[in-house]
């Protein structure tokens, strides 16, 4: 009896999740005979079953809702206010359950209450329509819905399949003999369906799945031992042993494997209760449901997808009303999209609400002193916006009764750490707010690379392991050291370097990298090299979780048992990235910028700059990302033609040029030289000495008259002039844009610069940001186009002519069609300037035409706009 | 805590940590091991020795006397570990060396005295005075309590 009853709760929960979806379905959708056959053919069988099972109060409610459900099978209307006493019902029945699981019995009580409400609607229902329509109906399972006392209903499967297989076969039969009529069919499927899955206990699941581990562990072991051993008779057995060993992990893998819908079935019901009780219209979208991860997975983040939908309903969306006034469908949108991506599943959940409020999240940052007020003003939004995540922060003015119960996002955060997971969050205010949470498929077991630091061995997952390279100290991988960081220059790219000895404090000299290995690593789209002193192999290793004394350690994500059979850690490159500290993450969201589609405001984000002397003793900077590479050239290569300092370098003869007459080539020596390259093309700047990277905030404040220089920053404390790249290029190759210095200008203005070129948008918006404009940099017309569409104020856009996908003249046209944005002027930027292309870009409506290399031209033309614009 | 209970007599595994006795419920321990192959972890609290293998479970090991501010250990006897369980998490407290297992009456037992040591006091449940020496009785859930300092 006790087994009886406990598959019968977990069975019967089930089934009533599922009503809770279809009902919420039938209510959109009433003239959907199969969705309430669905729901019918579910309640009856609690019904059925209850009677068997001898649960009065549970098959008491059971029926009333069933011949309330009859009346909409005969052709009533579903009103809204039926379902939702239906709902109630439900959850009645649900409450019922869940004392009968703790204390194996119904809980007193009664239901008479709910029950007559049922009975009234049945009559008042029964009086607008078709009342006796129920036989008629002609289920052949229902021969009596209102069959109340006695146990086994005829035609429930589910009841026979309890009371004995034979009964339930002879009923089958039966049906079938009676010419079953298309329901009973369906049952039929159903049994069949039923009887290709067997219910097995989680913890059944569970246990197997430690199991499995060890065997991993002991199979990981006995190939430690073989390895050791180069002729061993084991070897060929133990092969095919690793091989089972690892389709039965996989096997074991899969039955862990839910459907990510499992966690969503319960929100269509949340949101439709949610927008009754709010008086707002909701729609919810899901997509990808039938994507699956790991059930332990799956547990972890239900609550905070439920958590999220909610505040999306309750703060997100707006009233009717207020949707209505901002110009918007009445119906808000919430979507859950779901998806596979290498090792990860990302899970978005999106609304096209209202958005974050920056300034209130501003405010209460300062409020709980998470940012001082001078800070907070320098943030970037995207930045404001993480606070949400931080532990009792909740904005919501007032408490309803859905969200803001001290519950905030910090939970939903903290809960997707624990699975070594990531979350976002973007917002555009009146356009809505996304979060993308990344997570891992599996906990469980990862391929791993062992490695060794100091002593000490390492696992790093595989998954973000792009490549291995040894570091030599001469060749083409060669450690480069800039003061304090190092970097790796591999294939034309300067890769920041990291070192476990020293990020783990185990370094005792710090200098002898060369000769180690570096792990080429990927966090999200930053690379960058892990230096270790050794790589052994990879392994598959069961990850265990991390003890909670060492769970603060961001750089680690769990640890594991060798087939040695020591413990190792296992690094989170996600951890390491972070130590690398606003270095990664800035150019994180620089590569952001440029290649993604909502594109952030440049401007307030800290930028990699390179700090050098050259001419004086007062340092100088240029951003990091402007800079191709960093060479150091024996200086008696340097050959001096026509007049110039010419080297060869790659095949080609690349131009020295000189930052002012204080920089002298040198003779002899090594001549460190910042290399510049666009396409084909390569000039280098001649510095005296290479100082630092520094992160740090790119605030010109002094703009300068001196040519070459944009203006003077603070960076890392110091006075540091700001070199203008764009002044020395044309000093290499003329065609490459001539420039005058930049006029000085002090009403910031907001620009939108779209250019699909990432070195003219680096180039240009350090310019335009001296010249005292606020500059959000786009890397396609697209891009710039759902800015727009979002309603974020421009004075003026700057487009590039030639662009793949959407030229320059189809977004001036695609500006000029939107009536919110057809006034805005526009600047057309472009290498070619012929009468017809000027011509045509009148027809489209640019207000004016600047040559790319032009500067002063579009200083001079962007005055004139936004002047225009102001007077206007 | 059991010590509490209405039993007359109370078992607790004996330690010696740092010359000092310690007493812990013996309901609590799992098990006395000698550690081997100790993982050391890097920017672990100063209290975690490392981390070990035990029959394929991962345990923590918990220096004992770092724990307790009684110095650091120069004799260079072999340490052993005395395996507890908290919250479903294994961990291993490592001591000087294990003593017998003691029936002490509750009537021997006393309060901590006020002027004991705030770092031992916090771990400790109270005394007893045994006939040569006191043996303290250590609180496993107090011990395991190592206040985190969350990195910036």
């Amino acid at each position: 009896m006790d087994d009886l009853l406990r598959e019968f709760v977990t069975e019967t929960n089930e089934s009533l999740d599922v009503v809770d979806v279809e009902l919420v379905r039938f209510e959109q959708d009433p003239n959907n005979a199969k969705i309430l056959d669905n729901i019918f053919r579910l309640v009856h069988t609690i019904k059925g079953t209850c009677g068997f099972l001898g649960l009065p109060r549970l098959e008491a409610l059971a029926h009333a809702a069933e011949t309330l459900m009859g009346k909409f099978r005969d052709g009533a209307p579903a009103s809204s206010e039926a379902v939702t006493l239906i709902l109630v019902t439900i959850d009645r029945i649900k409450t019922i359950l869940e004392s009968l699981e703790t204390d194996q019995r119904e809980p007193e009580g009664t239901d008479t209450d709910l029950i007559i409400s049922l009975e009234r609607m049945v009559e008042r229902i029964g009086a607008g329509g078709a009342q006796p329509g129920r036989q008629a109906a002609g289920a052949p399972q229902v021969r009596d819905g209102g069959a109340p006392a006695r146990g086994v209903v005829p035609g429930d499967h589910e009841g026979e399949s309890r009371a004995g297989a034979a009964e339930g076969g002879s009923e089958r039969a039966a049906k079938a003999a009676s010419g079953a009529v298309e329901p009973g069919g369906k049952d039929d499927e159903a049994a069949k369906s039923v009887n290709q899955t067997i219910r097995v206990t989680v913890d059944t699941l569970e246990q197997l799945m430690t199991m499995v581990s060890e065997l991993v562990l002991t199979r990981n072991q006995l190939l430690e031992i073989v390895r050791r051993h180069e002729e061993s008779e084991f070897k060929a057995p133990l092969q095919r042993l690793s091989n089972v060993t690892a389709e039965l992990q996989e096997g074991v893998m899969k039955t862990r494997m839910q459907p990510i819908g499992n966690a969503w079935q319960k929100l269509p019901r949340i949101v439709r209760d949610l927008s009754n009780e709010l008086g707002k219209k909701i729609e919810l979208e899901m997509q990808g449901a039938d994507t699956e991860l790991d059930r332990q997975v799956l547990d972890l983040i239900k609550d905070p997808l439920t958590h999220m939908v909610r505040n999306s309903a309750d703060h997100g969306l707006e009233s009717p009303d207020e949707r209505r006034a901002a110009g918007k469908p009445e119906h808000g949108l919430i979507r859950l999209s779901a998806y596979h991506e290498g090792g990860y599943i990302i899970i978005r959940v999106a609304d096209d609400g209202r958005g974050l409020d920056t300034e209130r999240i501003k405010a209460k940052a300062v409020a709980q002193g998470l940012v001082s007020e001078s800070d907070v003003e320098k943030l970037p939004e995207a930045q404001i916006h993480k606070f949400i995540f931080s532990p009792g922060f909740s904005t919501a003015a007032r408490i309803t009764s859905v969200s803001g119960r001290g519950v905030g996002m910090d939970v939903v955060r903290n809960n997707i750490d624990q699975i070594g997971g990531t979350i976002d969050v973007k917002s555009v205010a009146g356009a809505g707010l996304s979060f993308t949470i990344k997570i891992p498929l599996t906990l469980a077991i990862v391929a791993a690379l062992i490695v060794e630091a100091g002593g000490h061995r390492f696992a790093i997952p595989q998954l973000s392991v792009v490549e291995l390279v040894r570091a030599r100290g001469e060749g083409e991988h060669r450690i480069e050291r800039i003061k304090d960081t190092r970097v790796l220059r591999l294939r034309d790219k300067l890769l920041p370097l990291v070192s476990l000895r020293h990020l783990f404090g185990l370094a005792n000299d710090v200098d002898d990298i060369n000769g180690g290995y570096i792990v080429v690593t990927q966090v999200g789209s930053q690379s960058f090299g892990i230096v270790v002193d050794g790589v052994f192999h990879t392994e598959e290793i069961v990850v265990k979780p991390m003890s909670s004394k060492l769970r603060h350690i961001a750089m680690f994500s769990g640890n594991t048992i060798l087939g040695d059979g020591s413990v190792i850690m296992i690094i989170d490159p996600n951890g390491v990235a972070q130590a690398f500290g606003t270095n990664v993450a800035s150019q994180l969201a620089a590569v952001e910028a440029s290649e993604a589609k909502p594109a952030a405001a440049v401007g307030g984000a800290t930028t990699s700059l390179l700090v050098f002397r050259a001419g004086s003793m007062q340092p100088k900077a240029v951003p990091l990302s402007l800079i191709t590479r960093l060479e150091e050239i024996d200086a008696r290569k340097i050959e001096l033609s026509n007049g110039r300092h010419m080297v060869q370098y790659r095949g080609h003869l690349m131009p020295l040029i000189s930052i002012g007459e204080n920089v002298r080539v040198k003779g002899e020596g090594a001549q460190p030289l910042l290399v510049f390259s666009d396409g084909s093309r390569s000039m280098a700047i001649v510095v005296d000495e290479i100082v630092d990277i520094v992160d740090d905030n790119l605030d010109i404040q002094v703009a300068s008259d001196t040519p070459g220089v944009l203006g003077s920053a603070v960076v890392r404390g110091q006075a540091t002039e700001i070199i203008d790249v764009g002044h020395f290029l044309p000093l290499a190759f003329e065609d490459w844009f001539r420039r005058k210095e930049p006029q000085v200008q002090h009403r910031p203005r907001s620009v939108l610069l779209v250019d699909d070129s990432p070195f003219f948008l680096n180039m240009l918006t350090p310019v335009l940001q001296a010249a005292g404009y606020s500059v959000t940099a786009c890397a396609s017309a697209r891009d710039a186009l759902t800015l727009l569409a979002e309603g974020r104020p421009f004075d003026v856009a700057i487009t590039d002519i030639e662009m793949p996908d959407m030229n320059g003249f189809e977004f001036a046209e695609a500006v000029r069609a939107d009536p919110r944005t057809a006034d805005l002027p526009i600047i057309a930027l472009s290498s070619v300037v012929s009468p017809e292309a000027i011509e045509r870009g009148r027809r489209v409506g640019f207000h004016d035409y600047v040559a790319k290399f032009d500067r002063q031209g579009l200083i001079a033309a962007l005055k004139e706009q936004t002047g225009v614009v102001q007077a206007a | 805590m059991i010590q509490r209970a209405d039993h007359n007599l109370n078992e607790y595994v004996t330690a010696l940590i740092g010359g000092q006795l310690f007493g812990l419920p013996i309901l609590r321990v799992q098990d006395v091991f000698a550690p081997e192959r100790l993982t050391a972890v890097p920017l672990s609290p100063p209290e975690v020795a490392g981390v070990l293998n035990l029959r394929g479970r991962i345990v923590t090991l918990i220096d004992m006397r770092c724990r307790l501010g009684l110095g650091s250990r120069d004799d260079g006897q072999q340490s052993m570990a005395i395996g507890v369980e908290s919250r479903g998490e294994s961990y291993g407290l490592l001591i000087d060396s294990v003593g017998e297992v003691l029936k002490l009456d509750n009537r021997a037992w006393e309060p901590n005295p006020s002027n004991l040591d705030a770092r031992l006091a916090s771990v400790s449940t109270g005394i007893y005075r045994l006939d040569s020496q006191l043996l303290m009785v250590l609180d496993v859930d107090r011990v395991l309590d190592i206040t985190v300092k969350v990195a910036a």
